[in-house]
């Protein structure tokens, strides 16, 4: 069942330096209750695809074209009002600061209490006993006490985890989740990973997890997709991306992670550098940096299906290992 | 090292060869010029400036009289209204002439350069002390950051005007000594201003670096640190230089400032007010005039400078 | 080349830092109110020694110390207790033109690269004002010389008089390592050096740090969170909790046979590539607060294993193996039940 379904969605930047196309044509849709992985590294456009979403957007930064189907209803056509209604409600937005959430003047119960009233009327006491119930789900020991606190007081994976609870307030239909554990240490990040998989489970919350580490979410998603400069350059099912990225570009960011590599041998790496937004490259975007590109490349392909369910933007797709392991596999 | 260029041929060539990019981004004085010249009452602050500056500077060459040469004065021509030919030349007085015949146009041109002289003069002692104790008290931190600070805060406690008023007391009268007083009166503000950039730059990775170095530390203090710190320097610089002005111009009407031989357009308003009451406004009115113009003048530049480097307002 | 002749010892080093009472602090403390200065031992009597030619890999979570270590063994601030020696000589107690010396011989590799460079500064300023200043290259010489550099680091020399902001991250990343290299070290501590670079540009400055150590003969203090990328660089690695070194060994033998219960949790959570969903196992429980650490072992509130004698009693660093050690009571446990 789609419960989103984004069509051709632009975001552009208008600087004094030009325009910037953060996100230019990117599709894909999300049933309920999956996650997807939204991968990318810094300035390819995940995070802006996030905020386009939830028309959080600021200037110079406009949606210039394209649909959010959100279960019917198109978002970008929808009025402010519209969207206020829906954020936090029933789409939720979790960032890699949590305190974009939280307000640190604010005691937590008085900060979460009047995001449960701002959209269900319902006496104080419904709303605390609601927000104690909410802590208690993302594994904050001692809620009560929690309640009364201020934001300065807790560690930054407790304030990661409190924002996720304000997150699941209203038990949203879809959470977006911009590199939520970024800044945190790898053993809060393992936690914070494993509660969010359980809830998402046991709630039935679609999920769009935004990060630069594919590492990460290849053990939480269901679904992936890869952007590069502001493109959707892969996607399909995280087993089947991972084990055959159709995509050089997939494939060098797999490649170039040390973990699992002969200790000390020289890492594959991708060349050069992420091209600037104001100077994408003419044709396929990857083509300066990519180790298949030819003449054929200078024409940017579209987002095809090269393999069932499987989508890549790539004239010369690593299409030879995936039939090899189809084959092996039959 | 430095003999060999190879570099090792264990990475592929690709890794060399990060493209070299054009500049993206403008030099920052051009952002700073583009930024500025967008408001048009800047534009406008900043040429009335230039105007006046030009004025000052240009005064002996452009005024019909030297009013201090007393060869030139007729006791004739004292004490004419706006407007008023001279008995001696034939000339027009266009803002009038004093008691002893001076032309109060060629007075204000000659009173500008003394008002801006003292203020540019005090203003640039003052950066250089007040620069040198702020970005020293940022950069070693602990007592040294002690003593100098709380010296700034006892300065900064006492009216400047009162401080200004007893120093020129016991020092007397003179140029160099209203200079003086201003500088003492104002380094503080530098020193505060820029400590407090000086102390969030401190911070940063490459001051460390610098020190792993082992650079000396007065080149890290003033070729690494302090060129990080001019932005708010030069709004605090263009708010105290009309400051200055000011308070130059109260300083000499109060006639502890310049001596009368070298008198600043607060002077000229001092000399005149005794004949305001009696109907000869123009003596007084037009040096009040002219200060008030260049103060504003100032502002208008300091303001949109503060805009531009105050990062809340920046979109 | 890698030989066994220590180059850097770090002997029984320990930093505290005491946050001074503030004047209303003071007087409340004078009217008898129980106000403390508040003391943290970021690092807390660590000794370790790093061989000629090899690369230390340095881990452990946020307040571990690590940070404040490599920071000591840069120069950048001074022990509180014990010394570091560097080709057996207590740097601090080197004077004039030999602290200079040992200065300059360990360079440190910074993590932002935005912040590490000075914004108002040329590339050829940034890279070659400190051999110029040291009198290592005349200013004749300055240009080719930070040329070579710029080039040994696979930067484009043309790109010499520009300023940081008109490069990529991985390009300043390059720029802080030309660097360092200018004043021709032997030691450089790279502090999270890659952290702050993304996934692709990650492994191009894991690649030149590799490369570099071969060509120039140099020896790495690399501190970094992400034991993953520690593994792949370093010959050893050292884990560190709050404070203290809890396991030090070869690096592939930390990884594979993990002998503390926290670097086990450590190495269990490095992220690797999934082709099905993960089942997270995560240790419990925050990182303690370095201002109040818990008593005995640090890690017993967290630890699965911990018992009583956990909590009363600091585990001594012992050697379990050659070359290895580790900070944890079940190892004598176990060596008394065999």
């Amino acid at each position: 069942m789609t419960l989103l379904q984004v069509r051709d969605l632009a975001t552009h930047f208008f600087t004094r330096d030009g325009v910037a196309k953060a996100v230019d044509g990117v599709s894909f849709s999300l049933d309920r209750g999956e996650i997807l992985g939204l991968v990318g590294e810094s300035g390819s456009g995940k995070s802006v695809t996030g905020f386009s979403l939830i028309g959080l957007v600021d200037p110079p930064g406009k949606v210039v074209s394209g649909q959010i189907l959100f279960d019917g209803a198109d978002l970008v056509a929808a009025g402010e009002a519209t969207l206020r209604r829906l954020r936090g409600k029933r789409i939720a937005m979790i960032f890699q600061d949590p305190m974009m959430t939280l307000n640190p003047v604010l005691r937590v119960d008085t900060q979460m209490i009047e995001t449960v009233l701002a959209h269900a009327p319902m006496s104080r006491q419904a709303a605390r006993e609601r927000c104690r119930a909410a802590l208690a789900a993302v594994g904050i020991s001692s809620p009560d006490e929690r309640l009364e606190s201020y934001p300065h007081q807790f560690s930054g994976g407790m304030r990661q985890r409190v924002a996720i609870a304000i997150a699941l307030l209203h038990e949203p239909d879809l959470i977006i989740a911009d590199e939520p554990t970024t800044a945190l240490d790898v053993t809060i990040q393992a936690q914070i990973l494993s509660e969010v998989q359980a809830l998402c489970a046991r709630s039935g919350t679609a999920l769009i997890w935004i990060t630069h580490d594919l590492a990460v979410v290849s053990g939480l998603a269901d679904r992936l997709a890869v952007m590069y400069a502001g493109r959707i350059i892969e996607t399909g099912d995280t087993a089947e991306v991972i084990a055959r990225p159709l995509h050089p570009y997939t494939r060098g960011l797999i490649d170039s992670v040390p973990q699992g590599k002969r200790h000390g041998a020289p890492l594959a790496q991708i060349p050069g550098m992420t091209p600037s937004l104001l100077r994408l490259p003419e044709g396929c975007k990857f083509r300066p940096r990519c180790p298949r590109a030819d003449a054929a490349c200078l024409v940017e392909p579209a987002l095809a299906e090269l393999l069932p369910g499987r989508r890549a933007r790539c004239v010369h797709p690593y299409l030879e290992a995936a039939e090899e392991a189809l084959a092996a596999s039959c | 090292m430095s003999g060999e260029t190879i570099v090792g041929a264990l990475e592929p060539k690709a890794d060399i060869a990060e493209p070299a990019k054009p500049a993206r981004v403008d030099s920052p004085l051009k952002r700073l010029a583009q930024d500025f010249f967008a408001d048009r009452l800047a534009v406008f602050g900043l040429c009335l400036f230039v105007v006046i500056a030009l004025i000052a500077i240009l005064a002996p060459w452009i005024t019909p009289q030297n009013p201090y040469d007393l060869a030139q004065l007729d006791i004739m021509d004292g004490g004419l209204p706006p407007g008023e030919t001279s008995f001696a030349t034939g000339g027009t007085y266009w803002l009038g002439t004093d008691q002893q015949g001076r032309d109060m146009l060629s007075a204000i041109a000659y009173g500008l350069r003394i008002s801006l002289v003292v203020a540019l003069v005090s203003l640039a002692c003052a950066i250089v002390v007040g620069v040198a104790a702020g970005v020293a008290a940022a950069y070693f931190g602990g007592r040294t950051d002690s003593l100098i600070m709380r010296v700034v805060d006892l300065q900064l406690s006492f009216p400047a005007i009162l401080i200004a008023l007893i120093l020129l007391a016991l020092l007397g009268r003179g140029v160099d000594k209203v200079i003086l007083a201003l500088v003492i009166v104002q380094w503080a503000y530098y020193a505060r201003t820029v400590r407090s950039s000086a102390i969030v730059e401190r911070r940063k990775d490459y001051i460390d670096a610098a020190r792993c170095l082992a650079l000396s530390h007065r080149r890290i203090m003033f070729r690494h640190l302090l060129p990080n710190c001019v932005p708010p320097l030069i709004v605090v610089a263009t708010v105290q230089i009309a400051q200055a002005i000011a308070l130059e111009a109260t300083l000499s009407f109060l006639g502890v400032g310049v001596p009368i031989t070298e008198p600043s357009l607060g002077l000229l308003i001092s000399n005149g007010y005794d004949y305001l009451l009696s109907g000869r406004y123009w003596v007084s009115l037009f040096p009040g005039v002219a200060l008030v113009v260049t103060i504003i003048a100032i502002n208008l530049v300091g303001d949109r400078l503060r805009d531009i480097f105050n990062p809340r307002l920046q979109s | 080349m890698l030989t066994d002749t220590p180059i850097l010892e770090i002997d029984a080093v320990s930093k505290r830092f005491v946050t001074e009472l503030d004047i209303a602090e003071r007087t409340a403390r004078l009217l008898g109110s129980k106000v403390e200065p508040l003391t943290v031992h970021a690092v807390d009597g660590v000794r370790l020694s790093v061989r000629k030619g090899e690369v230390l890999g340095l881990v452990g979570e946020s307040g571990c110390g690590k940070s404040t270590l490599g920071r000591m063994v840069a120069g950048l601030m001074p022990p509180s207790e014990g010394q570091i020696r560097f080709r057996g000589r207590d740097v601090a107690a080197l004077r004039g033109a030999e602290a200079r010396e040992a200065a300059l011989k360990i360079q440190m590799v910074f993590q932002d690269p935005m912040s590490s460079l000075n914004p108002r500064l040329r590339v050829d300023e940034i890279v070659g004002e400190a051999p110029r200043v040291h009198g290592i290259v005349s200013r004749r010489e300055q240009d080719g010389y930070v040329d070579d550099l710029l080039n040994r680091v696979g930067l484009d020399p043309t790109t010499r008089k520009r300023y940081p902001h008109q490069f990529s991250g991985g390009q300043r990343a390059r720029i802080g390592i030309a660097r360092a290299l200018a004043v021709k070290p032997d030691f450089i501590v790279c502090d999270e050096s890659v952290a702050a670079l993304d996934v692709s540009i990650q492994a191009q400055i894991l690649n030149l740090f590799m490369r570099l150590r071969e060509e120039l003969d140099l020896t790495y203090l690399f501190i970094s969170h992400d034991l993953g990328v520690v593994e792949h660089i370093s010959d050893r690695i050292a884990v560190m909790y709050l404070g203290r070194l809890v396991e030090l060994g070869a690096a592939e033998d930390v990884l594979r046979r993990p002998n503390h219960p926290y670097t086990q949790a450590l190495v269990a959570e490095i992220p690797t590539f999934e082709t099905k969903k993960k089942a997270f196992n995560p240790i419990k429980g925050e990182i303690p607060s370095p201002l109040k650490p818990p008593t005995g072992c640090h890690f017993h509130p967290r630890c699965p294993h911990a018992h009583q004698r956990c909590i009363v009693e600091r585990p001594a660093l012992k050697e379990i193996a050659p070359g290895r050690l580790s900070a944890c009571h079940l190892n004598d446990e176990a060596r008394a039940a065999a």
